[in-house]
C-alpha cells in the first residue's frame, strides 16, 4: 500500500469551504490538493445567494481571498425586507437589523462566477505548494489501510494519500456518508430551495429598486402563497439579474407533496412582484439544491481519523429566522480545519487535526451559531403537537389577532433579535399562520397586476446544459409507497409530467395491478432530494458529468 | 525523452468550411488549411509521453509557408516545445516517397536525436496513409501502427503499446519495441492519465503551450533543402514516382425520394398527406 501517490492534503471540493480550507492549508506551506468534480468549480453549486462576514468571525472570505467582493460577488445587500403576505395582502417590515447584526457586510452572488474565481485564486495558491486544483474528478470514497482513513479513492484517478483530507464536497457529501457522519434518512434535517435567475439590465435593477450600482436588496416572502408548505421566498439583487427562489421544510415537501417549481411559480405570479419583474421576465437559470438544517444536522464532532468534514457537507447551514448563513460558515470551518492541520502538524502528531478542529469551532463560537441552546431550550417544546396546536389556536383567535393589531412595533421588533428568531420552532406558527394573520391584520391590498409567465417545466429542463454521463442514481425500491414522493418533490420531475427524472405508473402484473415508479437521472439537477424521500443509492455522476450550472 | 511529431495541413473539410465548384472539385484558395485532424491524436500520444515521462515535443511539416499556422494550432490546441517547417519550392508537388525522405533527413537533422516520432493515422485529402510507414523505413526504425494506448519503460529502452489488430476495435494486442521507435497513433487513441500529480502537469502544460502559441515565431526553426543537404532531383516533384493517371471525380448520388413541402399550420394542407396514409394505417 505504499505505492500510492501522497500529498499532505486533500481538498475535496472547491466552493467556499474547500476554498478556504485550501488557501488556509496553502498559506501554512502545507502541499494541498484540491479536486472539484465540476467542468469548473461552481458549475455543481446552487446557493439563494447571500454570502455573510460576520463581525465575530475568526475568518471571512475576503480577507482569505483580497478583491472577493471587486471581482466574484454581486451586489452589497445594504436593505432587507420580509413581506408576510395573505391573499393580495401584504404588511412589510424592514429587517435591516437582523441583518444587519453582527454582520461586517452582505454580499448576493452568483456561484458559478464566484467559485470559479475562487478556483483560480486557490490553484495559484496551492500550486506554489507543490499541489494544485484538478476540475472534473469525482472522488468517490475515503481510502483505508486496516481501518483507519488515510486518503480518498476517485473516478478518474488512482487512490491518493493523505495526512489530512478535508470533506467540502457540499450537501450530498459522499465522504461524510462513507465515514457514517451522515445519512438520507429524516426530511425534518433538510430544506429544499429551488430558484430562478432572472436577467435584467443593471440599469433597470437600480432603478425598479430605487438603488445605486453599488446598493442591493435582499427581500423575503411568507404568509399563505405556498399553499401551507413550510418555508418561504426570497429576492436578491444581482448586478445584472435577480435571483428569485423558495426555500421549503422537506418533510413539509413530502407530507404535503407538494411541487416545489409551482410553489415558485406562486411566488413569481403573485401581484407584490409585478414592481419589481415587470412584463419582460427572462429566466434564465433554474436550479434546486438542498440545504441541511444545522439546528439538527450539524455534526457536533465532524471528523474521524485524518477525515475532517466542513461547510455542506457538515450540516453548517444556519437558518437565522428567516435569514440563510451557510457560506460563511464553510469558511470559517474550511479555515479552521487548516489552521487544526497546520497546529497538529507543528506539534508533531498532524493526525490530531479532527479533534483540534472540533475545539476550534467550538472555542469560536461556531458550534454555537449552528446549534443554538436557545433553540434546544425553547424551540423544540414549540414542535412537540399539543403546544402547536395552542400556539396556532391562539394566534388565529381574535385575542391573537388582536395582539398582533395592538403590538405591531413589537412584532417587527421581534423579527429583528437574533436571540428570539434563533428560538423560533419548526411549525406553521412562525412560517405560515403568523405572517398570514400579519397581512390579513396589518397588510395593504396590492393592486398591481403581475404579468409573468413563468417558463414550463420542460423548457426549464431544456434550457439546463447536461453532458448526459452513465445513471448515478438507482432506484433501490420503485414501488410507489416507498420511492412515489419523488414525484413531487424532486424539483425536475412532477406528476403526470413524463419528461423529469421520476414518474409513476400502474403497472398490470399476473392480474394485479401495481402502483410503480420509474426513475430516468438524464435531467437530474444532482439536489439530492430524492436520496432522502425516495429509496435510493445516491451518487454523483463521473468528473466533468451531469448538470453544469452556468449562474448557480 | 525526446519525441517528434509529424502533421501536414489539409483543407479543412467540415461543413461551412469547405468550398466547392459547381464541377464538384474542391475550391483550395477557398477553403482554409488546417492540422490534419487525425495529427491530434498523434500530438496527444506526444503530449501524453511529455506529461508522464518529461522531455521535449517536437512538431515538424513540410509544405508552404502557410504551414507555420498549422503548426502553430497544434501548439495551441494540444502541445509542442518547439516548430520545425521543411519549406521550399524544391520540395513542393512531392508524392508520399520525396515526403517521406524530405521528413527522415529532417529529423537526422536535429540536434537531438529523438526517442519517438509519432504520426497520425492518413491524412483528410490524400488519405494514403503511407507517408508515417516510408518515413519509419527511409529512418530504418521499428514501427507500431493503430496504437490506442501507450506506456514508456525508460529504463528499459522500450515502449509498450496497446494496439488494434488489423485495424480493428473488437481485437486488440500489446506489443513491445524498442527505441528510437515510430508510433502511428489510431483516431481511438486515448490519453491516461491515472495520477494527480500528471494531471496537474497536463494543465499547467497547456496553459504554457497556449501561451508559447502566441509567439509561435520565436520557437519555429524553418529548413529549406539546402539546410538539409537535399540533392533537389530526389525531392519534390521531381523525387516523385507517383504518376496520377487522372481524377474521376465521384458522381453526386442522386436523390432517391422527392420532398414535398407541407405548411403543418394549415389544416387543408394535411389532407393529401392523409390521402397518402390511408393506404398503410389500413393495412393495403
Amino acid at each position: 500500500m505504499t505505492d500510492h501517490e501522497r500529498y499532505e492534503a486533500v481538498v475535496v471540493g472547491c466552493g467556499p469551504g474547500g476554498a478556504a480550507a485550501a488557501a488556509n492549508l496553502a498559506r501554512n506551506g502545507v502541499e494541498t490538493l484540491v479536486l472539484e468534480r465540476g467542468v469548473d468549480a461552481g458549475s455543481k453549486n446552487v446557493s439563494g445567494g447571500l454570502i455573510y462576514a460576520e463581525e465575530s468571525a475568526p475568518y471571512t472570505i475576503d480577507g482569505l481571498f483580497p478583491d472577493f467582493r471587486e471581482e466574484a460577488s454581486e451586489r452589497p445587500v445594504t436593505e432587507n425586507y420580509i413581506h408576510n403576505v395573505a391573499g393580495d395582502k401584504v404588511k412589510t417590515f424592514d429587517i435591516g437589523d437582523l441583518h444587519h447584526h453582527d454582520t461586517a457586510w452582505a454580499d448576493s452572488v452568483l456561484r458559478r462566477r464566484m467559485d470559479s474565481w475562487l478556483a483560480r485564486r486557490v490553484h495559484e495558491l496551492t500550486r506554489e505548494t507543490g499541489g494544485g486544483l484538478l476540475t472534473e474528478v469525482h472522488v468517490t470514497g475515503l481510502l483505508r489501510e486496516k481501518g483507519e482513513i488515510v486518503g480518498v479513492t476517485c473516478e478518474e484517478l488512482d487512490p491518493i494519500e493523505a495526512d489530512i483530507v478535508v470533506a467540502a464536497d457540499g450537501v450530498n457529501s459522499e465522504l461524510a456518508r462513507d465515514a457514517g457522519l451522515m445519512d438520507w434518512e429524516d426530511p425534518d434535517e433538510w430544506f429544499q430551495g429551488v430558484k430562478a435567475v432572472a436577467e435584467m439590465d443593471p440599469d433597470v435593477v437600480d432603478e425598479r429598486f430605487d438603488i445605486d450600482e453599488d446598493e442591493g436588496e435582499a427581500h423575503l416572502f411568507s404568509g399563505d402563497l405556498f399553499d401551507g408548505v413550510r418555508g418561504g421566498g426570497f429576492l436578491y439583487t444581482n448586478e445584472a439579474s435577480l435571483s428569485i427562489g423558495t426555500v421549503f421544510h422537506l418533510d413539509s415537501i413530502a407530507e404535503e407533496r407538494a411541487e416545489p417549481q409551482e410553489l415558485l411559480d406562486s411566488l413569481l405570479t403573485h401581484p407584490l412582484m409585478a414592481q419589481w419583474l415587470g412584463d419582460d421576465y427572462h429566466e434564465v437559470e433554474y436550479s434546486a439544491k438542498l440545504v441541511p438544517d444545522s439546528k439538527k444536522a450539524a455534526l457536533t464532532a465532524p471528523h474521524q481519523d485524518r477525515l475532517v468534514v466542513v461547510g455542506d457537507a457538515a450540516g453548517q447551514m444556519q437558518a437565522q429566522g428567516p435569514i440563510i448563513k451557510g457560506m460563511n460558515h464553510a469558511v470559517t470551518a474550511g479555515a479552521l480545519a487548516a489552521e487544526a492541520f497546520a497546529d497538529a502538524r507543528s506539534r508533531g502528531d498532524p493526525h490530531r487535526a479532527g479533534e483540534f478542529y472540533e475545539k476550534k469551532l467550538h472555542d469560536e463560537g461556531v458550534m454555537d451559531k449552528l446549534r443554538p441552546t436557545s433553540y434546544r431550550a425553547v424551540g423544540k417544546i414549540g414542535e412537540l403537537g399539543p403546544i402547536d396546536g395552542v400556539a396556532n389556536a391562539v394566534a388565529e383567535s381574535a385575542v391573537g389577532r388582536f395582539g398582533v393589531r395592538a403590538a405591531e412595533g413589537l412584532v417587527e421588533r421581534a423579527y429583528n433579535s437574533p436571540t428570539l428568531v434563533s428560538m423560533i420552532p419548526d411549525t406553521k406558527l412562525p412560517y405560515v399562520t403568523l405572517p398570514t394573520i400579519l397581512g390579513e391584520e396589518l397588510g395593504e391590498r396590492v393592486t398591481d397586476e403581475n404579468h409573468v409567465q413563468p417558463p414550463e417545466l420542460d423548457d426549464r429542463i431544456g434550457d439546463l446544459t447536461y453532458d448526459v454521463g452513465d445513471p448515478h442514481i438507482e432506484l433501490v425500491d420503485n414501488s410507489f409507497e416507498a420511492s412515489g414522493t419523488a414525484v413531487t418533490a424532486c424539483p425536475v420531475s412532477a406528476k403526470d409530467f413524463g419528461g423529469g427524472c421520476y414518474r409513476d405508473e400502474m403497472v398490470q402484473t399476473n392480474g394485479h395491478e401495481e402502483h410503480l415508479v420509474s426513475l430516468d437521472t438524464q435531467p437530474c439537477v444532482e439536489c439530492g432530494t430524492c436520496a432522502v424521500v425516495a429509496d435510493t443509492d445516491w451518487e454523483h455522476p463521473a468528473g466533468g458529468k451531469g448538470v453544469e450550472f452556468e449562474q448557480g | 525523452m525526446h519525441t517528434v511529431v509529424l502533421t501536414k495541413g489539409v483543407p479543412d473539410f467540415r461543413e461551412g468550411q469547405v468550398s466547392f465548384d459547381e464541377d464538384g472539385h474542391l475550391e483550395r484558395g477557398k477553403t482554409p488549411t488546417v492540422m490534419n485532424p487525425n495529427d491530434k491524436h498523434a500530438l496527444r500520444a506526444a503530449f501524453q509521453t511529455r506529461v508522464r515521462n518529461g522531455g521535449h515535443v517536437s512538431l515538424m511539416s513540410m509544405g508552404p509557408p502557410g504551414y507555420q499556422e498549422v503548426l502553430q494550432e497544434g501548439m495551441r490546441d494540444v502541445y509542442a516545445d518547439d516548430l520545425y517547417l521543411l519549406s521550399d519550392r524544391e520540395m513542393g508537388a512531392a508524392d508520399t516517397w520525396a515526403t517521406a525522405m524530405t521528413v527522415a533527413t529532417g529529423i537526422e537533422n536535429l540536434e537531438t536525436q529523438p526517442d519517438l516520432v509519432f504520426a497520425g493515422f492518413k491524412t483528410a485529402d490524400g488519405e494514403t496513409g503511407h507517408t508515417g510507414p516510408q518515413t519509419a523505413y527511409c529512418l530504418d526504425w521499428p514501427m507500431v501502427t493503430h496504437v490506442v494506448s501507450l506506456d514508456i519503460d525508460e529504463e528499459a529502452g522500450l515502449l509498450r503499446a496497446k494496439r488494434l489488430v488489423d485495424g480493428d476495435v473488437t481485437e486488440i494486442e500489446t506489443v513491445e519495441a524498442p527505441m528510437p521507435c515510430f508510433v502511428v497513433a489510431d483516431p481511438e487513441f486515448e490519453p491516461t492519465y491515472r495520477k494527480a500529480s500528471h494531471r496537474l502537469e497536463h494543465k499547467q502544460l497547456r496553459e504554457e503551450t497556449q501561451e508559447r502559441a502566441e509567439d509561435y515565431e520565436d520557437v519555429l526553426t524553418v529548413w529549406d533543402h539546402e539546410d538539409l543537404n537535399l540533392d533537389p532531383d530526389y525531392i519534390g516533384l521531381d523525387g516523385s514516382p507517383t504518376i496520377v493517371a487522372g481524377v474521376d471525380p465521384i458522381p453526386k448520388a442522386p436523390s432517391e425520394r422527392e420532398a414535398t413541402v407541407v405548411d403543418g399550420d394549415d389544416p387543408s394542407s394535411l389532407e393529401p398527406v392523409l390521402d397518402e396514409l390511408t393506404p398503410f394505417a389500413a393495412g393495403d
